[in-house]
């Protein structure tokens, strides 16, 4: 059958209110796709960027993701077809949906769900009986996201991600739930479980660490260091009220000792557990020696294929996960007599219905939200819409978030911030206090009403755009570009910083940077008093009953020919 | 083999404050250390052209030098740098000063180096935007250099 008769069959079914025949479900999946045959003997499972999503998610992948320079048309920087093309992936299979945009409602309603811990939790012992001695790493931002773990302060992921088995990990959003908060969490629930590390985050006076910066573990009888590399820049990215007196930062130069330090101490495998972000890993991979791989992750990017980048003492695997529970990395490592003379790497889309839940975490998971129950089934609206948020710019979950804002705080401008997180809902669902918390859920969600010049709301917009398209991605912080309500604006990609952003307007009339403007917005990293987010966002849906039309405010994009990051 | 736990208990920052307490009683009177030679025009300039012109020549970069300043600063009233000086690659330093492009003042500091010293500075110094910082270090009378971006952002919007 033609994808296009398929998708309209889709499209007929939904009008008529039926759901898909499960036979033609049963024809287009392939249950085979878990079964991974053992390779070599040093085995590592990665995640990241859950951001507490214990169910399975929709996640639509993003449709703009641009590479500047080095960047441009270079993976994560590829989307639709240009994706699939480089990766030599089936328009309208399972991998297509999985990591990309195209025919996204469709093949949703096709494939179902994905993620989600009770089936993660399946996979993972699949892959276990297979693979003696396998760790379970987690990339990070696996404590915040979600309703249950802002309200547990994140001890619902963390009895979760026990009970999964993760082995090591390292941190971002963790952070956001303080210092001391995450210190109880590491030496009292973590201690002994799982190894949190973190070689860049230091002291500030003494630059004394603060975590274990590695571990050193043996796996079938082969020493394998896991160093821990927390988001570079969580005190500027996040307020750095939640962690005084720590410094962070790339810190190549210590990592290179690092390196250095464990292969003297006996690692015969080397893996950086990294939170940089992708171009960051990359770049990092061509500078620093002695790594094997580095499993990236923080800028959600699903990348099917390990790439491997050269550096002056020979090559380094970089690989990044995805986001929300959607992939498990498999990196297998075959070792003898003490050199690495081969490697495997797969990406594994969790799809939800071709993986039995596991009992026990399906037990563990309804206990979790068991309190929580009536909260996170209030219904707040219905919509009509797609409701995504990745990409560089306004998803339409930002801009029912922006239009709230506007409405509420009677602001003609909103402006509200480029998380990657936030999951997707399909059209024709009902918007639940569950699904509006995963795209807000944050220990600083102070709504603000602000007078802004005009000249310093395009500065705002001229700071951000450095942080996503700065040449050098050292100088990136891995956001998406903030997200504007009533601004329009012109943005162009590949000039220098300061100069990107033009053309700034409001309902048709041009900014005047001389002028006070009201802005609403949330998420600042001062400390300040306000409604949290939720409830104002929470109550503009309950007033307006139905969500379509949502139209996402989106830049116009200059001064880019012919980039793959965007379609 | 597990991980190390570090613990954050008695810290050195505690015991420093005994042994500040403790200096300061027994500390010299000053203004001894005053008497060294203020580069006054260099900090007065407020171009950088003019600060560099006010320490002598145009300096040559030098890769005897590791200048180390944050890609991004975490705050930009504080930002920590370090300066080293490989004495093999360029002996005999008398002086070494840290300049901050945007600054107002663009000369943040200044350090006299005696006779046979090993280069090792790390201080703070505030930037005011992004911009270029320089570590100018003088040797036998001549300047030589290396130069960083540190980015000062807003904040905001990451992950």
């Amino acid at each position: 059958m033609h994808r296009r008769e398929f998708h309209k069959l889709l499209g007929l079914g939904a009008a008529a209110g039926l759901s898909l025949p499960s036979l033609l479900r049963a024809q287009t999946h392939n249950s085979d796709a878990y079964h991974l045959p053992r390779f070599g003997n040093v085995h590592l499972m990665h995640m990241t960027d859950v951001h507490a999503q214990l169910l399975p998610v929709h996640y639509r992948e993003p449709s703009v993701n641009i590479g500047v320079h080095e960047a441009r048309n270079r993976p994560p920087h590829l989307v639709g077809e240009a994706l699939l093309n480089h990766f030599d992936i089936s328009p309208g299979s399972q991998a297509a949906h999985a990591l990309s945009h195209l025919d996204y409602e469709a093949a949703a309603e096709q494939f179902g769900r994905a993620g989600g811990f009770a089936h993660i939790a399946t996979l993972i012992k699949r892959l276990r009986a297979d693979r003696p001695g396998a760790l379970l790493l987690d990339g990070g931002d696996l404590w915040q996201g979600s309703a249950t773990a802002l309200w547990t302060q994140g001890q619902d992921m963390v009895e979760a991600s026990k009970l999964l088995g993760v082995d090591v990990m390292t941190g971002h959003w963790e952070f956001t739930l303080g210092a001391d908060r995450v210190m109880e969490i590491v030496d009292q629930d973590l201690d002994g479980h799982i190894d949190f590390v973190a070689h860049n985050v230091k002291d500030m006076d003494f630059g004394d660490p603060v975590f274990a910066s590695h571990t050193l573990r043996e796996i079938n009888g082969v020493p394998v260091a896991i160093i821990g590399q927390a988001f570079p820049y969580t005190p500027i990215a996040n307020p750095a009220h939640f962690t005084t007196g720590w410094t962070f930062g790339i810190q190549e130069r210590e990592l290179q000792e690092k390196v250095d330090e464990v292969r003297a101490a006996g690692a015969q495998v080397v893996v950086l557990l990294s939170h940089n972000g992708a171009d960051t890993d990359i770049k990092l991979a061509s500078r620093v020696t002695g790594i094997d791989a580095i499993l990236g992750g923080h800028t959600h990017d699903a990348i099917p294929r390990a790439l491997q980048i050269k550096n002056a003492g020979g090559m380094t695997l970089v690989t990044n996960a995805g986001s929300n529970g959607k992939f498990l990395g498999v990196l297998d490592f075959d070792v003898r007599d003490g050199r690495l003379r081969d490697w495997s790497y797969r990406l594994l889309p969790v799809f939800a219905e071709l993986l039995p839940a596991d009992p026990a975490m399906s037990d563990l998971i309804a206990r979790i939200r068991a309190p929580f129950a009536e909260q996170l089934a209030e219904p707040l609206a219905m919509t009509d819409d797609l409701l995504y948020r990745r990409g560089n710019f306004n998803g339409s979950v930002d801009q029912l978030i922006c239009e709230a804002l506007m409405d509420e705080l009677d602001a003609p401008i909103a402006l509200s911030p480029g998380f990657r997180w936030g999951t997707t809902l399909l059209p024709g669902t009902a918007i639940t206090m569950e699904d509006l918390m995963a795209q807000v859920a944050i220990t600083y969600p102070a709504v603000t009403l602000t007078e802004m010049s005009g000249a310093f709301l395009k500065r705002v917009l001229e700071d951000v755009a450095d942080n996503l398209f700065h040449p050098d991605p050292y100088y990136q912080q891995g956001g998406d570009m903030v997200r504007a309500g009533g601004l329009q604006y012109v943005i162009s990609p590949l000039a220098q910083a300061g100069s990107r952003i033009s053309e700034l307007t409001l309902n048709g009339k041009p900014i005047d940077e001389n002028k006070t403007y009201k802005v609403a917005g949330w998420a600042s990293v001062q400390q300040l008093e306000g409604e949290p987010i939720w409830d104002v966002v929470a109550r503009w849906l309950k007033a307006q009953g139905r969500v379509r039309g949502v139209r996402p405010n989106q830049p116009e994009v200059m001064g880019l020919q012919n980039n793959q990051g965007i379609v | 083999m597990m991980t190390t736990a570090y613990s954050k208990g008695i810290s050195r920052r505690g015991w420093l404050r005994w042994t500040v307490i403790l200096s300061a009683a027994a500390a010299l009177p000053g203004r001894v250390w005053g008497a060294v030679a203020r580069p006054e025009a260099a900090f007065g300039a407020t171009a950088l052209d003019e600060a560099l012109a006010a320490l002598g020549d145009v300096p040559q970069v030098h890769e005897g030098i590791q200048f180390m300043t944050p890609d991004i600063a975490e705050n930009g009233a504080v930002v920590p740098i370090r300066i080293e000086v490989d004495s093999g690659a360029l002996p005999n330093v008398s002086k070494v000063s840290v300049l901050v492009e945007m600054n107002p003042n663009p000369l943040a500091a200044s350090f006299d180096i005696p006779p046979g010293t090993e280069v090792y500075i790390e201080t703070r110094v505030k930037v005011a935007q992004t911009c270029t910082l320089y570590a100018v270090v003088e040797a036998d009378g001549q300047l030589y250099m290396q130069s960083r971006e540190t980015k000062v952002t807003l904040g905001g919007c990451g992950g």
